[in-house]
């Protein structure tokens, strides 16, 4: 295949999903700065890929590299959280407000908020989930994990993302949003 | 919280993801089972605030800028490196950490020539391992019988690698085929581990013991060891115990 021909194959195939790599970076760097730097590395990583590239679910094949790019970039910062640690970390449930009401008022910024206070493997299947619209099955050939931990992880990532929006008093770790 | 199903099929429901039989069975359940239909009214209500709240964030125009100004004509073209938008500052800092760098890595490169050439092979073992993910090309030869693997290279290569299974110790065989690493034709071995994937790259070793080097690059580790006059590197996402200890399985006879 000609060389020019080869980048408008990947201008036509993976660049169209550039928003769904970025969105993605953002929420799992939580810092829009550090994401355009990592996005714009995945996305020159993958076109050095590209060749091994056939066909299939190019969404899904450039999130997974945006997403190996963006938790090296975590190592590499220090700022690794022990997925699994604070995955089985229960909230203690004290609701004040009635949660369907804390819920139905949670505005953008207290649900940016409550979602950068998750841990990253949470924060990265909420947003494939509910803001990328991703399959289950898309997600598990993001995340490399198997169908049955995607349900499970996404149930207990709502059921902390709903206890952190009904509990009033929760101290609020300062980000960058 | 007592119903189980409010941990399981609630969200496969949710998310629409369950077969008609039962989808239909959950349905079954939902109307006599309160919990659930309290977990699906919150899911409900926290999905809806979401998509009002806006969260998705679209690439700005200067990210898109960025992209297209470094793509290179070629894909296998060299890609420039990422760097941080140009200020006076940033380039003199710039210029005094290259001449840092090039200065480190050459008395480097003077005293561990091994070293540096380890990390080479370990980066071709890391770009043939994400290769062969793609669909179709994890291995020429799907079996889980080290007998089956074993003869198929016979004819293939100019050396017969030691092809083990380790099921009991959970690095199940899953295939084996034919590579290039830096050049030379391997073998490499595809082992699982709890739904990853491991490649071993496995070639004749040319030099005397070396000791066994690992690393970390793009969220993926490397384990490189010498045994029995072959050279392995063991490629995965699987964390380095893991590498660790299926290389001490390669050494055990």
């Amino acid at each position: 295949m000609l060389e020019g021909e080869e980048r408008e194959r990947f201008e036509s195939t993976v660049l169209p999903h550039l928003d769904a790599a970025f969105n993605l970076a953002r929420w799992l760097l939580r810092s829009p700065v550090d994401a355009q730097d990592v996005t714009q590395e995945a996305v020159l990583r993958a076109y050095r890929f590209f060749p091994t590239f056939r066909a299939g679910n190019a969404r899904a094949w450039l999130l997974q590299i945006v997403r190996n790019c963006c938790y090296s970039w975590l190592r590499k910062q220090n700022v690794f959280e022990d997925v699994n640690e604070i995955e089985e970390t229960a909230l203690p449930v004290e609701q004040s407000t009635p949660e369907s009401q804390a819920l139905a008022n949670a505005d953008r910024e207290r649900l940016a908020t409550a979602l950068q206070n998750l841990s990253a493997s949470f924060r990265e299947i909420l947003v494939l989930r509910e803001l990328e619209g991703c399959s289950y099955k898309e997600i598990a050939a993001i995340t490399g994990k198997p169908i049955g931990s995607v349900m499970s992880a996404l149930a207990r990532a709502r059921q902390q993302l709903r206890d952190w929006l009904t509990q009033p008093s929760r101290v609020e770790a300062p980000r960058e949003l | 919280m007592n119903c189980d199903r409010t941990q399981t099929q609630l969200h496969a429901y949710f998310d629409g993801e369950l077969d008609a039989v039962t989808s239909a069975a959950f349905e079954t359940h939902l109307e006599s089972c309160s919990e659930c239909q309290s977990v699906l009214a919150s899911e409900q209500t926290l999905r809806s605030s979401i998509a009002k709240a806006n969260l998705y964030e679209k690439a700005p125009a200067s990210l898109r800028r960025a992209i297209a100004a470094k793509l290179p004509a070629a894909p296998n073209a060299p890609v420039a490196v990422v760097q941080p938008a140009p200020s006076r500052w940033r380039w003199l800092a710039l210029t005094a950490s290259l001449l840092v760098v090039a200065t480190l890595s050459w008395q480097l490169f003077q005293r561990f020539a091994g070293p540096q050439r380890n990390s080479a092979i370990a980066a071709a073992a890391l770009d043939a391992h994400l290769r062969s993910l793609e669909a179709g090309h994890l291995a020429d030869i799907q079996s889980t019988d080290q007998h089956t693997v074993k003869p198929w290279f016979d004819g293939k290569l100019d050396f017969a690698p030691p092809v083990r299974d380790f099921p009991n110790d959970g690095f199940p065989l899953l295939g084996g085929r034919l590579d290039v690493l830096d050049g030379k034709t391997v073998a490499a071995l595809v082992y699982g581990r709890r739904k990853h994937i491991i490649n071993v790259f496995v070639w004749p070793a040319n030099a005397s013991a070396r000791a066994p080097r690992s690393g970390e690059s793009q969220g993926y580790n490397w384990l490189a060891w010498r045994n029995g006059g072959f050279d392995f590197v063991a490629v995965s996402d699987v964390n380095s115990t893991d590498l660790q200890q299926l290389s001490r399985l390669f050494l055990n006879p």
